[in-house]
């Protein structure tokens, strides 16, 4: 299976602000946070269809999210997953001494995923308590 | 007849608006349009409205499922963990009023808390390097009425703060600043092309986390100085071309976000952008000021500064404050098992953390006073939902350039609702009478 390795970084997209803003629990949440947008030409070298289903893996942890092509790009070579639950499964949990995890420049490998589902934010945080 | 309420307060980004209107319907209960505030401001008004809010609290079952309890249970289940505890970690309150975190202060206190706030996984750097080296700040107005020459560094305020840029940085017309954009030359430095980076006149694409690089450099450029061919990615004939720019202009003001304070060098990349703009000073005017996320996170490190003397991460369990990012801070406690309560107001630690604290949090007591439902509430033991500030009680909070403003209610919360200042202070009497303090 074709596997890509790209920069991860996180943060504020409109769309995250105003799902979170009509409630953490509902579907559209997932939908604005639980993606990740890649380049045009590390989709075609991941050899998936857009808006389809992938892994993404750190040295901290996994998680499935959805791989839609970047709204704000061209940035080949970066990933993007918007601020939340989904993105903190896999970022640098180191604080160097600031209090601050590294939200941004975390190395991950994605890989395709399509029959794995996407979960809710309050699914995706309990299940991931129980393992 | 509806009435319409005007000069609210959005009580959602560190911008602050203060010309939000609402039409409530005449008994004063409902609000039914919200006009002047950004999409994500008006979801926060109208989400208060949801016929799904939870309104009363409730404490998590053996099987997971909830079950309904009164304030004062709840107030006495959240002091009790906080008693019991010997280093109970209090954290949040960047979405509450000045007056409620006060409150909450004298809590921690009696009860040797840890109290951090929303600037641990956001301005936290900048507040360390602001010990460091000093801040040379101005405020949004003085932004609005001179500024000239504004970069946004690693900040994307058309998603993040969306009215920022039509209120004070770019649009906005000001008294020397009275072509509005036209009047300014806009720089966004940002390793993505951003929807901030399609109105600015220059996009520097920067690689990611060469920050500190890419501000050495442009000091190097201030003075004609050396520079090798490219620099984070950059050329240098770009380099000194912005820094001429720079120079060349009345009023610089820097705009700095997470893309700073969250890639690697942290506090070092803000010490650095803060050199910068003392350096600018030396050839004209310039400011620099962090684009703060929650309404009153600002506020918070007020609060913390003139009760404790620190802005954030602040260790009251030996009975005196201390301060030492790294150690005292939250995710550092939590990752490394060091408090045994956890207690969480105007916040979603659950959402906004690193997951491997997130898991700590679901196996301690723990208590969630937030008016929605949230991954934090799920990990939590308790929840206490609370009328909104800025939307269901009025209180003082901070906008991001340290300006205070007092919001203001729109509407009356849900019957028999408390609010954040209210439950503290149910809590707050328990604590004494546990530890046998007088009121
Ligand atoms: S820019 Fe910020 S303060 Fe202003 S309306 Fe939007 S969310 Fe509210």
């Amino acid at each position: 299976m074709t596997k890509i390795t790209v920069n991860l970084i996180t943060g504020r997209t409109i769309q995250q602000g105003v799902s979170m803003e009509a409630g953490k629990e509902k579907e559209d949440y997932m939908k604005s946070c639980g993606i990740i947008e890649l380049d045009a030409v590390d989709i075609a070298k991941l050899g998936i269809w857009k808006n389809s289903n992938v892994r993404v893996v750190s040295d901290f942890g996994s998680v499935v999210v959805k791989a839609i092509e970047a709204t704000q790009g061209p940035h080949p070579g970066l990933g993007w997953i918007p601020m939340g639950p989904w993105a903190n499964m896999v970022i640098d949990t180191n604080t160097y001494s600031t209090g601050m995890p590294t939200f941004k420049g975390t190395p991950v490998t994605i890989e395709p995923a399509e029959k794995e589902t996407v979960l809710s934010s309050i699914d995706l945080v309990l299940n991931a308590c129980k393992e | 007849m509806t009435q319409l309420v005007t000069d609210i307060i959005c009580p959602f980004c560190g911008t602050l608006c203060d010309d939000i209107e609402v039409e409530v319907s005449d008994d004063g209960k409902k609000i039914i349009k919200v006009t002047n505030a950004c999409a994500i401001g008006a979801e926060k008004f109208l989400h208060a409205q949801s016929p799904d809010r939870i309104v009363r609290p409730r404490m998590k079952q053996e099987d997971g499922s909830w079950k309904e309890v009164t304030y004062d249970e709840a107030a006495k289940y959240t002091a009790k963990i906080l008693c019991d505890a010997k280093k109970p970690l209090m954290y949040g309150w960047s979405s509450t009023s000045c007056e409620a975190q006060a409150t909450g202060h004298m809590i921690a206190e009696l009860v040797g808390g840890v109290v951090d706030n929303t600037a641990t996984v956001c301005h936290g750097p900048s507040l360390i390097a602001v010990h460091d080296v000093g801040i040379p700040s101005c405020t949004l107005g003085e932004v609005k009425n001179r500024a000239d020459r504004v970069i946004f560094w690693g900040c994307n305020p058309a998603h993040a703060h969306p009215r920022h840029m039509s209120r004070y940085s770019i649009f906005s017309r000001g008294y020397f600043t009275t072509k509005g954009s036209k009047s300014r030359k806009i720089i966004v430095v940002d390793p993505r092309p951003t929807d901030t980076a399609s109105v600015a006149d220059y996009h520097i694409q920067i690689q990611q986390g060469r920050d500190y690089e890419l501000i050495d450099a442009l000091r190097v450029a201030l003075q004609e100085g050396p520079l090798p061919e490219t620099v984070a990615g950059v050329p240098k004939e770009k380099i000194y071309d912005i820094a001429r720019l720079l120079k060349s202009g009345r009023f610089v003001t820097i705009f700095f976000g997470m893309g700073v304070t969250h890639s690697l060098g942290k506090n070092h990349n803000i010490d650095i952008a803060i050199a910068l703009t003392a350096d600018l000073n030396k050839y004209t005017k310039a400011a620099i000021i962090p684009m703060r996320g929650h309404y009153n996170v600002t506020g918070s490190g007020q609060v913390l500064g003139w009760q404790f003397g620190f802005p954030f991460c602040v260790d009251l369990s030996r009975g005196f404050a201390r301060y030492n990012p790294g150690e005292s801070s939250a995710n550092d406690l939590l990752m490394r098992g060091e408090v045994d309560a956890n207690f969480v107001i105007g916040s979603d630690p659950g959402s906004h953390f690193p997951f491997k604290s997130v898991k700590v949090i679901n196996e301690l007591p723990s208590v969630c006073i937030d008016p929605h439902m949230t991954p934090t509430v799920a990990v939590s033991k308790c929840h206490v939902p609370v009328a909104l500030v800025g939307i269901e009680v009025g209180g003082s909070c901070y906008r991001m350039d340290n300006v205070p403003i007092e919001s203001r209610k729109v509407v009356d919360p849900p019957a028999g609702m408390l609010t954040d200042g209210e439950f503290l202070e149910l809590v707050l009497t328990e604590v004494q009478r546990i530890k046998g303090v007088a009121a």
